[in-house]
């Protein structure tokens, strides 16, 4: 499988032999750019318009490359269906939940939308929509991230296909709703004994859910075996590594008498909601509620919770980013009425690191003009040749080649993007850094890289961190103190081995068990 | 371990210790450079902004230059006067000299004329020669039986007119030529101002947002109801006809639909993570709008220029239409549009030339401007 590109051909796909056969599930797994995506969207004629395909992709028999898109289609969606990884966006926004479930059946099997809503009821009670009468005519907006995939799992039945290619289904919700989404599909298919390709980074998911596995990496398959094969003896070194990469260690907790820097007390976030210029009536949302914190030198504070628990938002009211009550405290000053300008000068000391490295740099500065922004801001003292020094030791501390900087973001990979936000934000030596999701956007290997990173830094420089997460596994390797939030409000705290070894809220037990088992 | 300090495998410029990344910008031209239609819109571009503004530096008449015996003359790459035009001034002067022409010829801008006579004749009659406002400098090169045949040389003043003269005899070339110069000078000019305008209006309103957000809008939605020409109108009558002023009001529309396109592109990269990081930074407002805002806007409203170049263009040439533009002598494509649909039927070079320099730089125009979108948003396509 090739793609043009201006650089000329970039082979995604190099070559690859993959079967499955009726009833077993195959899981595709790698980092985020081997090609394990393309390799499905190859074969279902998805490409993008400057990729070609070659080769044999064989269904029963039929070959499927190369077919025209009209007898593609009439395989494609009733045969072979496919679940996409984002619930949010792979339902379209203006028809009914009802009429897109029908959509395939309609097209498939003819007849009109009205016959075919009794199957769709039937399919929305069996993937566990609650009250599918009602439901049939809700839009995807009112539903919650899971229900979504379980109605995109609903349209991807609804001719009963013979495989379901579930390209990472599970990637963008919660911990607790991927162990729900995995077990339908694992009681769909004893049901209906499909065959089920799933690719995933997760080896998680994999250990407990396929029967075999086929490990790609640039491109190739590394290594295929059963799934106890793979895990109990690997015999590619990546996979070893893959295997290996699960973050690992513990973070002693800060002297007792260590000196607090950051403090928030009854912190409170209300947004508010509705409230245009005519429809009078307006709510407020309170996204935090009542949240006490205190961060002392050294520590590393873990925030863990779902989606929309508001860990992000607490990080931000901590920073004073966004309008907040509650009184707030940084090292000796009292900062709960400080305004923007009279925060600025704190900033220095205040850093933030963001989740999405692809969004976090700008697109149109060099690495150089972005690791030295914050000193334009508090040392504009600094001459060109001071501040060009002082990027080379920030880029140099982050382990990258200080060389670089007078390249673009985009030609780096997502961990060594990470690496230039974590420069951008050590080249100020602040005191606090707030790490929101810093490794979640990233593949295991490199998260364990960037943890290790991290935490180098936090030794050479004594740093306090916050730091938020939704994957537990990186919290407990990185934190001494552990924050479990939900709606906005703390279930759970206290010492990082206290919470893994005995939660005591329930909530975190769920939580706790949704992770380890998935 | 992929991760490490490395560089990702597309780098050609390993080896390189200073390594010059290749910013969005120029990934874009090397896009550009591979579109053949756009690449041919631009060649057409620069060629008739060099024939527009070099031409008349090349050619002897002015723009304003009048002549009179040359009106609304059709076009021909024939020198004027011609030869048989010439040949009959030439018998009348024999005539009023009372001579005989023997021989008369042409060449280039010199001519040899032979009189004879039965009786020698005056040498002065030379003056007989350069009283005709075709010829000039007439000298005696030869007399031969006794006086009664006189070879005499001089030159012609002729004229090239490749587009034929207009109706007040001046060369349609020159005027093509200069009405080139000032309709892109208000093409480009205009567009830069609601460049200028458009793009700091929606950074503004667009960042700043909230009530300051809807105030700035609802103005434009003001401006944006007033009758464009009453505008013109108005600030004709206040400010008098000038150029500046035509490239102002136009500029002073056009930067409406500027600031919308930038307010909304401003709406999404707000939400983007690296402009809450600048906050965090402690960028002031000002500072993220000039350093982050605006150069991540870019990319529409380059795009967006190449629109409204010939936009306004189009915008000049009605005001000239309507007799609010460029004032004679001077002119612009638009005038001399106007001026040629007037004369369609006696005079149609008039409405040609005009109307295929205009036509040709419209169509590069776009074909570039298409290209630009491809080349900066690859995503489109």
């Amino acid at each position: 499988m090739n793609f043009s590109t201006p650089d000329g051909t970039v082979q995604a796909v190099k070559g690859i032999d993959l079967d499955i056969r009726a009833g077993e599930t195959l899981a595709v797994v790698g980092e985020s750019g081997s090609g394990k995506s393309q390799t499905m969207m190859g074969i279902m004629g998805l490409l993008a318009g400057n990729g070609t395909v070659s080769g044999s992709a064989k269904y029963r028999g039929q070959e499927l490359v190369g077919l025209p898109p009209k007898a593609l289609n009439a395989v494609r969606g009733a045969k072979i269906t496919m679940i996409f990884q984002e619930p949010m966006t792979s339902l379209d926004p203006l028809y009914t939940i009802g009429r897109q479930v029908a959509e395939p059946i309609v097209h498939h099997r003819g007849g009109s939308f009205k016959q075919a809503r009794q199957r769709v009821l039937e399919l929305l009670e069996l993937v566990g929509i609650p009250d599918p009468a009602r439901r049939i005519d809700s839009y995807p907006h009112e539903l919650s991230g899971g229900q979504r995939q379980r109605v995109m799992i609903a349209m991807a039945l609804a001719n009963e296909p013979d495989i379901l290619i579930a390209d990472e289904p599970t990637t963008a919700l919660d911990v607790t709703i991927q162990a729900q989404i995995l077990d339908l599909l694992r009681s769909l298919q004893a049901r209906f004994g499909m065959a089920i390709v799933l690719i995933t980074h997760d080896l998680g998911i994999v250990k407990h859910f396929a029967n075999h596995v086929a490990v790609m990496r640039r491109g190739e398959v590394v290594e295929t075996g059963t799934t106890a094969e793979i895990f109990e003896a690997p015999k590619a070194e990546y996979t070893r590594m893959l295997l290996d990469a699960e973050p690992s260690g513990r973070k002693p907790s800060p002297p007792d008498n260590a000196p607090i820097m950051l403090e928030g007390k009854n912190v409170t976030v209300d947004y508010a909601l509705g409230g245009g210029l005519f429809s009078g009536k307006s709510g407020t949302f309170r996204a935090i509620d009542d949240v006490t914190l205190r961060l002392k030198q050294g520590q590393t504070i873990g925030i863990v919770g779902e989606s929309g628990s508001g860990k992000s938002t607490l990080g931000r009211a901590l920073l004073r980013l966004v309008p907040s009550g509650g009184h707030y405290r940084f090292e000796r000053t009292d900062i709960s009425g400080f305004d923007r300008s009279a925060m600025r000068p704190l900033r220095k000391q205040l850093q933030l690191v963001f989740q999405d490295p692809y969004g976090s740099l700008s697109p149109r500065q060099t690495v150089g003009e972005i690791v030295t922004e914050g000193l334009y801001v508090h040392e504009p003292q600094l001459s060109r040749a001071d501040r060009d020094k002082r990027a080379i030791e920030a880029l140099k501390e982050v382990g990258l080649d200080p060389a670089s900087r007078n390249r673009y973001p985009h030609e780096f990979s997502g961990g060594q993007r990470q690496r230039i936000a974590i420069a951008r934000a050590i080249i100020l030596k602040p005191k606090i850094v707030i790490l929101d999701e810093p490794t979640s956007a990233l593949d295991r290997s490199v998260q364990g890289q960037v943890i290790d990173l991290l935490r180098d830094l936090q030794k050479a420089h004594g740093l306090s961190y916050i730091f938020i997460s939704h994957d537990l596994s990186v919290v407990k390797a990185m934190s001494d103190y552990v924050i479990v939030m939900k709606d906005g409000k703390i279930v759970e705290e206290g010492e990082t081995d206290a919470i893994f070894d005995a939660p005591k809220a329930i909530y975190t037990q769920t939580l706790m068990g949704a992770a380890f088992t998935a | 371990m992929t991760d490490i300090a490395t560089p990702a495998a597309p780098l050609p410029e390993n080896s390189n210790p200073e390594m010059q990344g290749r910013s969005l910008f120029q990934l874009a031209l090397i896009r550009f450079r591979r579109n053949r239609a756009a690449m041919a819109g631009c060649i057409v571009l620069v060629l008739i902004a060099l024939f527009s503004f070099a031409g008349p530096h090349f050619v002897s008449h002015t723009y304003d230059q009048v002549f009179p015996s040359y009106v609304t003359i059709p076009p021909s790459l024939e020198p004027r006067p011609d030869a048989s035009s010439l040949q009959g001034v030439m018998e009348s002067i024999a005539s009023r000299a009372r001579v005989d022409l023997k021989e008369f010829a042409v060449e280039g801008e010199t001519f040899t004329v032979t009189f004879t006579s039965d009786e020698p004749i005056d040498p002065r009659a030379t003056r007989y020669v350069d009283r005709a406002n075709e010829f000039g400098d007439t000298k005696v090169v030869a007399t031969d039986d006794d006086g009664r045949t006189l070879k005499m040389t001089g030159t012609v003043d002729r004229e090239y007119f490749p587009f034929g003269t207009d109706g007040n005899g001046r060369d349609l070339l020159v005027r093509v030529m200069l009405g080139g110069q000032i309709s892109i000078a208000v093409g480009v000019l205009a567009s830069l101002v609601s460049l200028g305008i458009g793009v700091l209006y929606g950074a503004t309103s667009g960042y700043i947002g909230g009530r300051v957000d809807n105030v700035m809008m609802r103005l434009i939605e003001i401006l944006y109801s007033l009758p464009f020409v009453f505008l013109v109108v108005v600030l004709v009558v206040f400010f008098g006809r000038s150029f500046i002023l035509i490239f102002l009001v136009i500029g002073a529309v056009e930067w409406l639909d500027m600031a919308r396109i930038v307010r909304g592109q401003t709406l999404a990269l707000k939400r983007r993570e690296f402009i809450g990081a600048a906050q965090a930074l402690g960028l002031t407002d000002w500072q993220i709008i000039r350093r982050h805002i605006i150069p991540n806007t870019i990319g529409p409203v380059i795009v967006f220029v190449t629109v409204v170049v010939p936009k306004v263009i189009l915008l000049e040439s009605f005001l000239s239409f309507l007799g609010l533009g460029v004032q004679a002598p001077l002119t612009s494509w638009g005038a001399l549009i106007s001026e040629g649909a007037n004369n369609i039927q006696s005079a149609p070079w008039l409405l040609i030339f005009p109307a295929i320099f205009f036509v040709l730089t419209l169509f590069s125009l776009n074909f570039a401007g298409d290209g630009l979108r491809d080349a900066l948003d690859p995503k489109d396509r």
